[in-house]
């Protein structure tokens, strides 16, 4: 890309011209908070492997990195999903559907993902099953063949708190990748849609054959950045008493009185997770800067 | 379809931009195998004529004509005409995720749903043809501005369409790229392809044009041989244009 070659360029180291000044740059360019970095992790975790009470807090607090790990994925992979239908329904020309999506958006993202996930796991799931319900009776009332076991009525209480927070986290985060995806889709030049129109293909055809591609490339890195943030949201649905590792954690000290054991290792697992996941992120970025293809 | 009928017509055709009046009345009426070249000062509306053509800018009035049918807003009755209408554009528009090759059957195989091997065989033969075949698997950024516009031109063909619209095709080339694109297009020309061309390039208008228009302000001022228009207007507005362009 164009830009990322300007910058690279502006970047470049500048002209330098003894070996002491090339040596006193070095220094003062070198990313020193990385071996500081490691050096705390290093520390913090030879202390778990050694200090039997660390040991037990994170034997302990482990059990829940499924639970961390499983919502996260669940609840990206769903947000992606809801995230790129908002974002085309927001560049729609259809003014309902642009509204509806645009509605979406701005409720949420003018809320508190805390008071979010209360909203919708106490709120809108148990509304959405009681509308449910009615719909259900509604049909058996007109004479429409409906499931025995239907009739009964569904319980809120059967729609387990962590599919709650997967669905609470999904629909917050829907909104935010929808932005990502529009602005996406609206950085690709008008002309591809032009040049693909004019060739005979549906506004459809043009999106998922030349728009997107496109698109989803470049908006990658943002995308990754929001899926390292989503790990570290989920330690929010932890006030729905899902065992992830936060609220494994909090049991832990409660019980055992051994705050610092337990939220030590909380805070290291979290580091560890996103560090390693910026990582990667970084890495598939330069693997798609070196095939870059413009 | 009658051979003798014109393959375009455009009747008194309006287009607005809020207040601004692109087009302002215009007819013009163009033969299967003409090669019309379109000339005018900047802003008097040859691209957004050329752009209603194939209704990538919707009139605000008048009517279009293509191969006896009306174009409208029907999107299905709308893709189908486009398809059978090629464009090159001045800025190539290439699709940039793609290989030379990947940018000319794409539409073949979503439009036209051919399988991907016939595909391929119809893009090497009109990449053959615009003599650029050796950079098939190059993606648009491994490639100059006149290859890209030749692939741009191939991509065009490869639809095999009824007309070929040019919109300022070598205005963003460097100089020394220019007379690759305009040879390809020369070809075409001889080869008796319907082409409606804007364009500032005398020599090419001269060399290959069957009739020449000129436009200002939204209207067509004159039109006819391209010798006479270019040598021997009628016109005041058309000898100021020509004295400003060939003295430069």
């Amino acid at each position: 890309m164009a830009s990322k070659s300007i910058s690279t360029r502006l970047n470049a180291l500048p002209y330098i011209e003894s070996r002491k000044e090339q040596l006193r740059y070095n220094l003062r360019e070198f990313p020193w908070w990385l071996p500081a970095m490691a050096v705390i992790a290093l520390v913090t975790y030879s202390q778990i492997f050694t200090q039997s009470s660390y040991n037990q807090a994170f034997n302990f607090i482990k059990i829940g990195l499924t639970m961390t790990i499983t919502t996260t994925v669940w609840a990206f992979a769903t947000a992606l999903g809801i995230g790129l239908v908002t974002g085309l329904g927001r560049i729609s020309s259809n003014v309902v559907i642009k509204n509806l999506a645009t509605l979406y958006v701005e409720f949420i993202r003018g809320i508190p993902m805390l008071v979010l996930i209360f909203f919708i796991a106490f709120v809108g799931v148990p509304a959405v099953v009681g509308g449910f319900n009615q719909l259900v009776i509604t049909f058996a009332e007109l004479g429409a063949p409906v499931p025995a076991q239907f009739l009964s009525g569904m319980q809120s209480r059967s729609v387990p708190m962590n599919l709650r927070a997967i669905i609470a986290l999904s629909i917050t985060y829907g909104a935010f990748l929808a932005e990502i995806f529009r602005a996406g889709i609206q950085s690709i030049g008008r002309g591809q849609m032009e040049a693909a129109r004019s060739q005979g293909m549906s506004y459809w055809q043009a999106m998922r054959y030349v728009i997107l591609p496109q698109a989803v490339r470049n908006v990658l890195p943002a995308l990754g950045n929001d899926f390292v943030a989503m790990l570290k949201d989920t330690s929010l649905v932890s006030v729905l008493a899902v065992r992830d590792i936060t609220q494994v954690a909090k049991l832990y000290a409660a019980q055992s009185f051994r705050y610092p054991e337990a939220y030590t290792t909380l805070t290291i697992l979290y580091l560890t997770m996103t560090v390693v996941l910026s990582m990667l992120v970084k890495l598939v970025e330069r693997r798609l800067g070196r095939n870059e293809r413009r | 379809m009658n051979d003798a009928e014109p393959i375009i017509v455009i009747k008194n055709l309006h287009k607005h931009f809020g207040d601004v009046e692109a087009l302002n009345g215009v007819d013009l009426e163009i033969q299967r195998g003409q090669v019309v070249v379109i000339v005018g000062p900047s802003g008097s509306g040859k691209s957004t004529l050329l752009r209603c053509i194939n209704h990538l800018e919707i009139e605000t009035a008048g009517e279009i004509w293509v191969d006896g049918q009306r174009m409208t807003q029907d999107q299905r009755q709308l893709n189908a005409m486009r398809s059978e209408i090629g464009m090159v554009f001045q800025l190539f528009n290439l699709y940039p995720h793609l290989t030379a090759l990947e940018n000319i059957t794409l539409a073949q195989r979503v439009v036209r749903k051919l399988p991907a091997a016939e595909a391929e065989e119809i893009a090497m033969k009109q990449l053959t043809r615009v003599g650029v075949a050796e950079k098939a698997h190059c993606y648009p950024a491994q490639l100059s501005g006149g290859q890209q516009q030749r692939v741009a031109i191939a991509r065009a063909l490869a639809m095999n369409p009824k007309i070929m619209l040019f919109d300022e095709p070598t205005s963003a080339l460097d100089p020394e790229m220019i007379q690759e694109v305009l040879d390809v297009m020369l070809d075409l020309a001889r080869e008796g392809i319907t082409m409606v061309v804007v364009t500032h390039e005398m020599d090419f208008a001269r060399a290959a044009a069957d009739v020449a228009v000129f436009m200002d302000e939204g209207r067509i001022i004159e039109q006819g041989l391209p010798e006479v228009i270019f040598d021997h207007p009628n016109e005041e507005r058309t000898q100021l244009f020509l004295s400003k362009i060939l003295h430069k």
